[in-house]
């Protein structure tokens, strides 16, 4: 096969190629980019939610959780966290994890730890609503189930 | 060495290992933290100590690719570097900027150093990998933007080569990706659509390119072969290579709020992405077969050659175990994805950095026939030992992640074992990934080690 091919060719199909790659690339990404506020409903990013986003980044909870699947693998998912912990009912969630965030680091021997992060309630509503909104998304029916 | 600027790479080689001495003692310490977790809690938990891994390991393969480059474009470009003394400035600044970096990560929250950084002026912090304040990853884009202002004047000034104009395109696209991290949107769906455009088309598209560059240099050196067929098989490999990655970006796209025909396009591009690899070890051993000398510094043919293997098994096979849409659904953000992680990661870019080092260091150190066979000796047993550990740690991952899928993800709700229980289930695959993960450090300081044997000197010179 090798033998074949001349090094004018190969360089013929790597630029050919990539540069056929990044048009596609290059449309798909026009493209998703408009789709994605449906998707997300991104009408719903109220001023709260996007407290909670950079409360979720400025304490680098992905360091230890995953959100739809990405971050670490250390700590549950948290997209679902909503249906999971507070069984998609907003004032259940909130009073959830209020307590829960004040309960840190729990006091299990052995047990992985997670930190005080001395949020107040405002804070940790935020977190909350930004994980109401996150858990809406139309994440092609991701998780396969409510364990995450 | 044929010109003296090309010594400007010492530092950075040298500082790459050391870098990953420490990459190596953190992940240990999260392992040890996947066992007990109370392990250095609360003065290092694990996010900070993860952070400190894989930010460690970003930084240690950019400085390996630095001084790759400084090494190899002069001889390339058949010309003295355009200024060692902005290579020698820049190696400082970025040292500099890293080790306060790490240090920052270490000695305060990481809200206080969002807050000390003034990261609200410019927020880019807190997402995986992209975790830098945003004052360093200003300084990451003017070092890297002087590093390739001087690597293309000395390329432009001199010979033009296959190589170094692949290498060049690398970096060129590497310091455009990294663009993206500055942009962070309110919207998550978003955040994450484009914080791939940073981590993928770095690590599955330019990132080969420099791969691949580095390569085909050590490979002309230490077997003979001919220009022309190099330059072809690198040309085939680096078109394979952003054929299937561009677009495999969209196997990231399956479950993160994308529309879904990611499914199909990420699951069929990204089906083509061992491809590449595969190429890569068909070159390097076929180049190794055909080689027209028979070069004394053995261990860097062997570098070169278990570079394209493992990073063949790491980024290829059990990348693609995972890649299809239908098993992705179950397997993703679970340990399968970390032990493909660990295993491309080390196959393609730590061995691409120790095959460079192994080609290079012992020319800058005066030894221009490679180390004597004692040291030689013990750098191979170097080898074996990490790529032995590292398989392990891949292996024992790969089981722990089948195994968290059959207990927590594959049963209906309701009869699907919660997270942490399902992690307290797995902790027995857990010891078995430390204790290789032992076997790789210990390999790292046989290879360190190996820097310092002593031969007798007329076996140097036979």
């Amino acid at each position: 096969m090798k033998e074949r091919i001349t090094k004018n060719m190969a360089r013929n199909i790597y630029f050919g190629g990539s540069i056929f790659a990044i048009l596609l690339f290059a449309g798909l990404t026009v493209d998703t980019v408009q789709k994605v506020p449906e998707l997300s409903n991104s009408k719903n990013i109220t001023r709260s939610v996007a407290r909670g986003k950079e409360l979720w980044e400025v304490n680098n909870c992905v360091g230890c959780h995953t959100i739809m699947g990405e971050g670490a693998y250390y700590a549950p998912e948290l997209a679902n966290s909503f249906n999971r912990l507070g069984a998609s009912n907003e004032h259940t969630f909130k009073a959830y994890l209020n307590g829960w965030m004040e309960a840190q680091p729990l006091d299990t021997p052995d047990r992985r730890k997670m930190p005080q992060f001395n949020l107040t309630k405002e804070e940790v509503d935020n977190l909350a609503d930004f994980l109401i909104w996150t858990s809406n998304i139309d994440d092609n029916e991701w998780p396969p189930n409510i364990e995450g | 060495m044929k010109y003296t600027s090309q010594m400007v790479a010492k530092p950075y080689f040298i500082f790459a290992l050391v870098l990953l001495v420490g990459e190596i003692a953190f992940g240990l310490i999260l392992g040890l933290q996947y066992i007990s977790g109370d392990f250095l809690f609360p003065h290092i938990p694990f996010n900070v100590a993860r952070m400190v891994h894989t930010n460690l390991l970003i930084v240690l393969i950019l400085f390996a690719f630095m001084g790759a480059t400084y090494y190899l474009v002069p001889e390339e470009s058949e010309r003295e570097l355009w200024s060692p003394k902005l290579a020698i400035i820049t190696f400082w600044v970025f040292a500099a900027a890293g080790v306060a970096t790490i240090l920052g990560y270490l000695l305060v929250p990481y809200a206080t150093l969002a807050e000390i950084t003034y990261n609200n002026i410019l927020p880019t912090m807190g997402r995986e990998f992209l975790e830098q304040p945003t004052i360093t990853k200003i300084g990451i884009v003017l070092v890297v933007l002087s590093f390739i202002f001087n690597v293309a004047m000395t390329v432009i000034k001199g010979r033009r080569t296959v190589i170094s104009v692949v290498l060049l395109t690398g970096l060129f696209g590497m310091a455009f990706f990294f663009l993206f991290a500055f942009y962070l949107p309110n919207n998550l769906v978003l955040d994450k659509f484009f914080w791939w455009f940073v981590v993928h088309l770095w690590v599955e598209g330019v990132w080969e390119l420099i791969l691949g560059a580095i390569l085909s240099f050590v490979l002309i050196k230490v077997t003979g072969v001919d220009r022309e067929h190099i330059d072809k098989w690198l040309y085939l490999i680096i078109a394979m290579t952003l054929v299937s990655g561009i677009v495999g970006t969209g196997h990231h796209f399956f479950y993160i709020g994308t529309p879904d025909y990611w499914l199909w396009i990420g699951s069929i591009a990204s089906a083509v992405e061992p491809l590449p690899f595969f190429l890569m070890v068909i070159y390097a051993f076929s180049m190794a077969k055909q080689r027209r000398i028979e070069h004394a510094n053995k261990i860097a043919l062997t570098w070169a050659k278990g570079t394209t293997v493992m990073a063949f098994l790491g980024a290829g096979v059990w990348g693609f175990l995972h890649t299809l849409a239908p098993v992705n659904y179950y397997t993703h953000g679970t340990q399968l994805t970390a032990a493909h992680g660990h295993l491309s990661f080390f196959g393609a870019y730590i061995m691409i950095m120790f095959t460079i080092i192994s080609y290079a260091m012992p020319i800058m150190r005066g030894r221009d026939k490679g180390n004597g066979p004692k040291a030689q000796k013990v750098e191979r047993a170097g080898f074996w030992l990490m790529v032995i550990g590292m398989l392990g740690v891949t292996l024992a991952l790969t089981v722990a992640g089948t195994w968290q899928i059959i207990l927590q993800r594959w049963p209906e709700s309701g009869d699907a074992l919660s997270f942490m229980a399902t992690q307290a289930e797995i902790i027995p695959v857990y010891k078995v990934r430390l204790a290789f993960g032992i076997m790789t450090l210990a390999g790292l300081l046989a290879y360190l080690y190996s820097f310092f044997v002593k031969d007798e000197p007329q076996k140097v010179r036979a």
